[in-house]
């Protein structure tokens, strides 16, 4: 079954980690928001109604002309899959929880190389996701929007001259645009930075919060950085300033990595090369330090501390030790304990195949 | 500026309350944010968006800026006649039930889109097929910024062409 395809390989393109600036941005993502005119948005649809957009997008998906990245495209429905399935592909950031969850008529079009996830009856009739390696906004929009075109040739979007692209929650209208990018700034964290860049950031109608973790801090100190604003600016305006502050935080992450490497190297290698040998010796290992280790390893690997392994084999462990993939590796549920010592073997298997 | 309720951490979450009217300013660090339960968007812990969005749309609103076409009575009494969504359980979910509640709550959701966005009014992607006359709109508005900005720089050809693009569109508009 063609399925498996998008649950047992860990590795999307955007973890192979060879996009411009990887060594700091993991990934880029737009996102957008669109409603099929003369339906009810996903939350009181009814059943048949939900079915009907299925059905329109279906066919909407068979005329697209962007065929290059849709062709070997495939249409899933959430109830043909299981609760672990699902799961895994959350964990891959390829549908949303609440797509999985709670969803009538849920289904997602995945593009054979998981660059294009387009999710149908989430919060709106359709979510057009673009997902790239590395600093890769532009392109990820370019292509997001050339998706949209096409389905707009068949589709009738609810569209209004005031207030734009109609969609379920306020918070979307206008553009329905979220374009976000994922950031690994453990050397801003360490020295304490993140704190002061993050009301400057919310200052100017975007917002940075931590991907895996709970409240403000960010597991593994991967960060995403996201825009807040969807009306009145327009699509391209929201992407540049989106990347020039993205491209800002890089810079300052990247003079913080060469003081750090100045004045405390010994102290840093100490660090990286310690969870080193905790990644690659350990039995029993949680999720939050096997995100705090990958992290200290990635940055060892970035500042060239490291090189018994690649940085995207990092990327690759920072999905394949959540819980979901943990349990589709094992081909059964795990409880907690069982997953700490499978997340350790896992982990000690990927690092010694790059020995 | 140090968190006012531990006085030990930066603040990192700024908010302002109004309750009747009575405007209070706070703010927090993310620890003493997440004990009292006001964590931001995104976050686990039950506070979501669309508890900050019905928040911000139990704010006191000033009648003249609430007053919806063909729409009678308190604003709470609106309903959206398609899909049957009041605009009273519009404020507690935050979210609209179709597109022709944007219609139905009309200038009344100006308001939270300026709060949201500081902004009310669209200025992106026009669609294609459906988008009609808005879409050559705006892309005369944007050739004739273009022209001023051509101008002032005093190139003149490029002017000229600009121009020229600029009737031809107006053409297509009144055709």
């Amino acid at each position: 079954m063609s399925l498996r395809r998008f649950t047992e390989h860990a590795l999307s393109e955007w973890m192979r980690g060879e996009g411009p600036q990887s060594d700091i941005v993991i990934s880029s993502r737009v996102r957008i928001a669109r409603n099929l005119s003369g339906l009810p948005f996903p939350m009181l649809a009814t059943s048949s109604q939900s079915a009907e957009v299925v059905r329109k997008v279906e066919e909407a998906l068979r005329q697209n002309p962007v065929d290059l990245v849709i062709r070997e495209a495939e249409l899933i429905r959430m109830d043909d899959l299981s609760d672990l399935e699902k799961r895994v592909l959350v964990e891959k950031h390829l549908i949303s929880p609440h797509l999985a969850e709670e969803s009538r008529h849920g289904a997602v079009i995945l593009s054979k190389n998981e660059a294009v996830s387009i999710m149908i009856n989430e919060e709106d009739h359709l979510r057009i996701q673009c997902l790239f390696p590395g600093l890769q906004t532009d392109q990820a929009w370019r292509l997001a929007d050339e998706l949209d075109n096409g389905f707009e040739n068949t589709l009738s979007y609810a569209f209004s001259e005031k207030s734009g692209y109609l969609t379920s929650c306020p918070t979307n209208v206008g553009t329905g645009i979220r374009a976000s990018v994922m950031v690994h700034l453990p050397a801003l964290a360490m020295t304490q930075q993140m704190n002061r860049l993050f009301p400057a950031i919310t200052q100017v109608g975007l917002a940075v919060r931590g991907i895996y973790g709970e409240g403000s801090e960010a597991l593994g100190n991967l960060y995403q950085v996201s825009n807040q604003v969807t009306l009145g600016q327009a699509e391209q305006e929201i992407i540049d300033k989106l990347q020039s502050v993205v491209r800002q935080m890089i810079e300052h992450e990247k003079n913080a990595r060469e003081r750090l490497m100045e004045t405390m190297r010994t102290q840093l290698e100490d660090r990286v090369h310690r969870s080193f040998g905790v990644l690659a010796h350990a039995r029993i290992i949680s999720s939050k330090e096997a995100m705090e280790r990958l992290s200290d390893v990635r940055l060892g690997v970035d500042l060239g501390l490291l090189s018994s392994v690649s940085a995207n084999v990092m990327n690759e462990l920072m999905v394949k030790t959540q819980p979901g993939f943990l349990q589709q590796h094992a081909r059964m549920r795990l409880d907690s304990d069982e997953r700490d010592m499978r997340r350790a073997a896992l982990i000690r298997e990927h690092i010694h195949k790059q020995d | 500026m140090q968190c006012q309720e531990c006085g030990k951490r930066p603040a990192t979450l700024h908010y302002t309350k109004i309750i009747n009217g009575e405007k209070t300013e706070f703010h927090l660090c993310d620890g003493c944010a997440r004990d009292k339960g006001e964590q931001m968007p995104g976050f686990d812990g039950g506070f979501s968006i669309h508890h900050l969005l019905s928040g911000l749309l139990n704010m006191d609103t000033p009648v003249s800026e609430g007053k919806p076409r063909g729409q009678e009575g308190s604003p709470s009494g609106l309903r959206c006649s398609t899909c049957g969504l009041t605009y009273s359980q519009f404020s507690k979910i935050g979210r609209f039930g179709c597109s022709d509640c944007y219609q139905a709550f009309g200038e009344r959701l100006d308001p939270l889109f300026r709060r949201v966005h500081g902004h009310t009014a669209h200025r992106g992607k026009v669609p294609r097929r459906t988008g009609g006359k808005l879409k050559l709109r705006r892309e005369m508005e944007q050739l004739r910024d273009e022209l001023s900005k051509c101008i002032r720089n005093e190139e003149f050809e490029e002017a000229a062409r600009l121009r020229d693009r600029i009737r031809s569109l107006q053409e297509k508009l009144q055709g």
